[in-house]
């Protein structure tokens, strides 16, 4: 039926572009961050204006910002990986094991170490997940608890410390380039990378067309099982390179590395703006998420509110959004029929 | 060995594969069978080889331990048997913990009321879950990660970074002191009586048919009259006053508080769910599978430490048994597809007119 669908916009790609990005959910969360950091740069000038300031805004986010891209790539397959604390943790303890075996090895060995190990870890959450197509929250709720077992296991109470990392490889956890800190223009290289390849690349595509309709995706003739198997690779690669990045920012390893941390990438891949259903959300929205919430849980000492309402604030930021996400979907539905109806 | 049928009105016999088995083979060959039979093997297997197992603090060390596992295990199986999860309900029980702490030991208050309050706090935690996911139609996965979060949150920001402790002298000694001259904690007593109430409400009940019905189909839940949304804000009202509860022990059992007290119970609960054999998408489950299921992992729990393992490698086994039950869930059924089917899909074809697939796939 001709009559029930709708005509193609009649503006130019610029028109469209402006619209669709003032509309946007990216902006909306980077309008809240650049209050956040306005309030708390006026109330004390020190948070972004000092030399050190200015480093730990950029700096501070940047582990969550890899989680939060591999997040958002399991989860726009409607899928969700809450084992990447326990990578972390394994991959920052692999980091320190390999420089007190070695202290001159080259950093790049220790970041493709690094990237290894997550990528087993991944393979093996991605081949559960894909083989037996078990819920991916199990699955990944188990491993997260066995895999951080197997690492305290093997760790007990032994804790690396500054003395056992190298001073080349300490010195890259804050070394910037154009005042810009190494480890975050990486990550932000990552974000690009796979912000790119989700927004063009066919696979990435077929990615959102899995996660808004697993079934319809299968019988479309989509690779699912290898694509969701590929997210979970990536996902869980980016957690182990996170792991180097918490092994060099803080010169520590021990058996509780990063555990907690699943539930802050999820929360910023939701406050995002991506949907935990799938098929929806951008890697740009995952990652200016991960900045918003280190950013709020820097700024909140500032505003006056304790420490301790961390854990609190960041809470109901996932529900808020959630509900926001909700809301905006209802109202998205009831224009679109009344669009059609009116056709 | 007759193959039961009914008749339905235009003559055509349905057949029911399952009931062609005989009644006891019906009865054992289920997975809460199975379950209970794990438990009992790992139990006569500890007896004799874990030194120390058959002591007389065992079942009781056990029985403390676990108790608050058991009781949030059991609101859970109801959620869980809709389809939706709450994974809230270890930080519903820190915070409501937190609650009675922070009434009794700052302010005074007696604990009865104290614990009464909390269990008022925990209803509205869970409530507002309920909220959320029936009435806004949130999924409840996202829901409770959040709430999770918030509510062990709420907690840190009540206690900070103080240990609470010093709770009255009776009232703490009362959850772990002995039924008369048995093994048995005083904490069993109200256990056997939530119990004995979520089995009777689950499986005696119209609003327990509901709960299957809801995780069947949703959609086809509300059209047989089954008020999903409300079933829904029930049962997490439920969980958050059952989890409170639990917190109140937990507070009284250690006589303190931190803001860690209870992190990661949530695991245990939901490994025991699914342990004992309800399905993860809902609508598939008992009870008793579930008790035993909590008491599988209790066993190997207590067997694990007295053979002297540490706290990680029950960390690890309590996630292979969670995969483990996922997978056997799951794919068997997969796997038992692909075998040839039983002889009494031979029967004769129930085709019914509606259905013009269903006969093909009964000639097989």
């Amino acid at each position: 039926m001709s009559a029930s669908t709708l005509a193609p916009l009649a503006e130019s790609t610029a028109t469209r572009v402006a619209r669709n990005l003032l509309r946007s959910r990216e902006l909306a969360i980077v309008i809240v961050l650049a209050l956040i950091v306005l309030v708390a740069t006026t109330r004390r000038s020190s948070f972004l204006l000092s030399a050190d300031g200015w480093r730990d805004t950029l700096l501070a986010p940047s582990i969550l910002l890899l989680l939060a891209v591999g997040q958002m790539v399991v989860v726009v397959t409607r899928n969700v990986d809450l084992s990447v604390g326990s990578t972390l943790g394994i991959a920052a303890y692999v980091t320190g094991k390999i420089f007190v075996a070695n202290p001159d090895t080259p950093v790049i060995v220790v970041f493709l170490a690094g990237l290894g190990v997550g990528a087993v870890v991944g393979a093996l959450n991605g081949l559960l997940v894909t083989v037996f197509r078990v819920p991916a929250l199990v699955i990944t709720l188990g491993t997260m608890y066995v895999l951080r077992g197997a690492l305290t296991h093997e760790v007990g109470s032994e804790r690396m410390n500054a003395q056992d990392f190298p001073a080349h490889f300490e010195k890259l956890g804050t070394q910037q380039v154009l005042t810009i800190p190494v480890l975050t223009i990486i990550a932000l290289v990552v974000v690009a990378a796979v912000g790119y390849y989700l927004h063009t690349a066919r696979g990435g595509r077929e990615l959102y067309a899995i996660g808004s309709d697993p079934d319809a995706a299968d019988l479309y003739g989509l690779p699912s099982a290898r694509r969701v198997f590929g997210a979970f690779v990536l996902c869980g690669a980016l957690a182990g390179l996170a792991g180097v990045f918490s092994a060099a920012r803080y010169a520590t390893a021990f058996s509780g590395t990063g555990s907690g941390i699943e539930l802050q990438a999820v929360a910023a891949v939701v406050i995002g703006g991506v949907a935990i259903f799938g098929g929806s959300g951008t890697v740009w929205g995952a990652a200016i998420g991960a900045f918003l919430l280190v950013t709020i849980n820097r700024a909140l000492p500032i505003l006056g509110i304790s420490e301790f309402w961390q854990g609190a604030v960041v809470g109901a930021l996932i529900i808020g959004s959630i509900v926001l996400d909700r809301v905006l979907s209802i109202r998205r539905t009831h224009k679109l029929i009344e669009a059609r109806d009116h056709a | 060995m007759s193959t039961p049928t009914l008749t339905k009105p235009d003559g055509a016999e349905r057949t029911y594969p399952a009931y062609s088995r005989n009644p006891l083979a019906r009865a054992l060959l289920t997975r809460e069978a199975a379950v209970i039979l794990a438990l009992v093997v790992v139990f006569i297997y500890s007896m004799g080889n874990i030194p120390f197992f058959d002591g007389p603090l065992t079942i009781f060390n056990l029985s403390k331990e676990y108790a608050p596992i058991l009781l949030m295990a059991l609101p859970m199986t109801l959620i869980i048997i809709t389809g939706e999860i709450d994974l809230s309900v270890a930080s519903t029980l820190g915070a409501s913990a937190a609650v009675t702490g922070v009434l009794v030991v700052e302010h005074d208050v007696s604990v009865p009321v104290a614990a009464i309050i909390a269990i008022v706090v925990g209803s509205l935690l869970g409530a507002l879950n309920g909220f959320f996911i029936a009435y806004v139609g949130l999924p409840s996965l996202a829901v409770t990660i959040g709430s999770l979060a918030l509510y062990r949150g709420l907690a840190e920001g009540l206690i900070q970074a103080k240990r609470i402790s010093g709770f009255p002298e009776g009232w703490q000694d009362w959850p772990t002191e002995r039924i008369g001259d048995t093994q048995y904690p005083n904490i069993l007593i109200p256990t056997a009586v939530l119990i004995v109430a979520f089995g009777v409400l689950l499986h005696f009940t119209r609003f327990g048919r509901g709960i299957f019905e809801i995780g069947l189909s949703d959609e086809s839940a509300h059209f047989s009259g089954v008020n999903v949304a409300r079933t829904k804000m029930i049962l997490f009202v439920l969980s958050g006053a059952v989890a409170a509860f639990a917190g109140v022990y937990v507070a009284l059992k250690a006589n303190s508080v931190a803001t860690d007290t209870g992190t990661g119970f949530e695991l245990k609960v939901i490994a025991g769910v699914l342990l004992g054999g309800v399905s993860i998408f809902g609508g598939r489950g008992a009870l008793h599978g579930v008790v035993a299921g909590v008491l599988l992992i209790a066993v190997l729990n207590s067997a694990l430490q007295l053979d002297g393992q540490g706290s990680e490698v029950i960390q690890i086994i309590i996630g292979l048994l969670l995969v483990g039950s996922v997978i056997a869930s799951n794919f068997l059924p997969r796997v038992r597809a692909l075998l040839p089917r039983r002889k009494v899909i031979d029967a004769p074809p129930s085709v019914t007119p509606q259905t013009p697939g269903a006969g093909e796939s009964s000639e097989r």
